[in-house]
């Protein structure tokens, strides 16, 4: 049913799935980072533990350094260190950097093509309890938008640990997000990442599902559900949102004739907007989109708020049978002509 | 402690500098003259005197680092490269131009010389931090200067880059407020008062200089202080004139985005005299 070639993880429908946040991941290859690469610098925004600098603080305290509640003068201070040569990682939450300090990233990071890496924690609705204050959903669309960002939003631990060491080895401004919640381990060590290179996590031929962060799982959740009731879909995951895998999208909105989009994030402007807006120019098809609708979030649980607002396998295999539905009456119309 | 000799020649070159703002400014017909004006004491004694750096290879690690973090008065900048001989001073003339390396604001990946892109005001302080925490990282002796604004320090992100530099004990930072008293609005003590300004810099934990900033003696007097002190980051509060030179353009808030008429040029360009008298117009 999954791509061989991607070797998930084999227990990914099963009950002992592996549970980790994305930023463990972030963690992990900051420290690695620290090790094989002396001009490797973290600066924390008073956010040490929860973004998981921690480890790097510790193991490198000398390239660590605490930049308080600050962020606007932290993203300065990350692009004048990327100037003499150093690669800086700058850790907060997502509503803060890019939010807070969007100013700043356009102009510091973006015009001036700094090497600055920056990182969104606690992106999306998943944050739960913090509220509609914490729960960044306009991140993507705002670092979408500016010439040369690479944007990436990885969907477990493992990737992110990828996408973080790849964003160090990339010349010029990279944004990674991460969510707060704990995600199942989709992914693992031998499974490939290439910044800028979707996976096809799961081949099919009637609707494409083209997803990234937590919304993966919840695609192949769907797709496997709805396999039972001989409905094939393909799975792609889309960690890169800039620049965009337009090969691979192409190929499944031309196989499948139809596609729905699936992120954590404000329905507009974000995944959903630039594969609309690529298809538009390529080879359009039906598209349904699942993301944030138009909408501030509210204290809850993640599930409870994922389901409420449309994010879940639920709501993903209600836009597949819309999806068909509307493929479906293009074809009669078709024919009609 | 300075030579009549040098002093002379870098009024000379004030002067020069000041000659090719307003030429350029009035070929541009857009642009920030007031403000370009009142920095030029404080950018000639800057790179032709304090700072090191190579204009052969601007590149070179052993360099200074100047950050504008007011890019608007880009004018005094370019001139300033152009006279240290970064690029020819005729490209000057293609200030704001289609094409132009000259951007309105500047861009660093277009003209060499430029350490970074500035324009929105309140970030170049950041950056020269970024600037000089890599610096001691490397152990290296290399300086930060950022030139700022009286205005722009109404800026939050300046008082948080402020607070950044004493926190990390930045004696590499040089800040350099251009206290002209005027921004576009009117006087800064009108728009958004910043008084007392010493004191604010002192309770952010800063060597605080004072100087006459359109007086090259007092402001090389001051870059030298600034450069002896440890342990925490200096500012110098450079007092100045806004549109210093020209009678007409003096501390007049109009001139703060206005260019000169031919006609202003040549009446601005005659009273650059005195210690003027070497500079040659362009044709």
């Amino acid at each position: 049913m999954v791509n061989e070639a991607m070797k998930l993880a084999e227990n990914l429908f099963n009950n002992d799935v592996k549970m980790t946040p994305t930023r463990d991941g972030y963690g992990e290859a900051l420290v690695e980072l620290g090790e094989s690469n002396p001009n490797v610098v973290v600066l924390s925004g008073d956010l040490t533990e929860s973004t998981r600098t921690e480890g790097f603080k510790h193991k490198f305290p000398d390239r660590f350094y605490e930049m308080g509640i600050c962020e606007q003068n932290m993203v300065g201070v990350a692009c004048g260190l990327s100037m003499v040569g150093k690669i800086p990682f700058v850790a907060t939450y997502a509503a803060f950097v890019p939010g807070r300090a969007f100013d700043q990233i356009r102009i510091s990071a973006g015009y001036n093509r700094s090497n600055v890496k920056l990182s969104g924690a606690h992106a999306g609705i998943s944050v739960g309890p913090d509220g509609a204050t914490h729960q960044m959903m306009e991140d993507i669309a705002l670092m979408r938008t500016l010439p040369g960002m690479t944007v990436i939003a990885p969907c477990d631990r493992e990737e992110t640990r990828k996408a973080t060491i790849e964003a160090a080895n990339l010349e010029g401004p990279v944004y990674l997000r991460f969510g707060r919640d704990k995600v199942p381990e989709v992914t693992t060590k031998e499974t490939p990442f290439k910044i800028g290179k979707a996976n096809i996590l799961m081949d099919g031929s009637d609707v494409a599902i083209i997803a990234n962060g937590p919304l993966v799982y919840e695609a192949l959740d769907a797709a496997k559900t709805l396999r039972r009731n001989g409905v094939y879909c393909m799975v792609v995951n889309m960690h890169t949102v800039k620049p965009l895998d337009v090969t691979t999208l192409v190929y499944a909105a031309r196989k499948c004739g139809a596609v729905i989009t699936a992120e954590e994030h404000q329905i507009t402007g974000g995944l959903g907007g630039a594969v609309a807006e690529t298809l538009a120019r390529n080879n359009p098809v039906p598209q349904e989109f699942i993301g944030m609708p138009d909408s501030y979030g509210e204290s809850g649980k993640p599930r409870e708020l994922m389901e409420k607002y449309g994010m879940s396998s639920t709501a993903i295999i209600e836009a597949v049978k819309k999806v068909i539905a509307r493929k479906a009456s293009g074809r009669i119309f078709a024919g009609v002509l | 402690m300075y030579s009549k000799a040098f002093v002379e020649a870098l009024e000379q070159k004030s002067c020069d500098i000041r000659g090719d703002i307003l030429m350029m400014l009035k070929e541009a017909k857009s642009g920030h003259s007031g403000g370009s004006l009142s920095s030029v004491e404080i950018l000639t004694a800057l790179y032709f005197y304090k700072m090191k750096h190579n204009p052969m290879n601007p590149d070179w690690d052993g360099r200074d680092y100047f950050i504008l973090s007011k890019g608007h008065v880009c004018p005094a900048l370019y001139t300033a490269l152009a006279h240290s001989g970064y690029f020819p001073r005729e490209e000057l003339k293609t200030l704001r131009k289609f094409g132009s390396r000259l951007q309105g604001h500047p861009h660093w990946l277009k003209l060499p010389g430029l350490e970074t892109s500035s324009g929105s005001l309140g970030q170049g302080l950041s950056v020269a931090n970024g600037m000089a925490l890599a610096l001691k990282l490397d152990k290296k002796p290399n300086r930060v200067y950022c030139l700022l604004g009286d205005g722009e320090l109404q800026e939050g992100q300046i008082w948080e880059a402020a607070m950044t530099s004493a926190h990390y004990g930045l004696d590499n930072v040089c800040a350099i407020v251009d206290y002209n008293n005027l921004e576009i609005d009117g006087y800064v003590e009108e728009v958004m008062g910043i008084h007392p300004l010493v004191e604010k810099w002192l309770s952010f934990n800063w060597h605080v200089h004072e100087c006459d900033g359109n007086d090259i003696t007092s402001v090389i007097r001051a870059l030298d202080h600034a450069s002896q002190m440890k342990r925490k980051p200096s500012v110098i509060i450079a007092h100045t004139t806004k549109g210093k030179g020209v009678s007409f353009m003096e501390d007049v808030d109009l001139w703060h985005g206005k260019t000169p008429s031919p006609e202003q040029l040549e009446q601005a360009l005659s009273q650059l005299d005195g210690a003027c008298s070497v500079f040659k117009p362009w044709n």
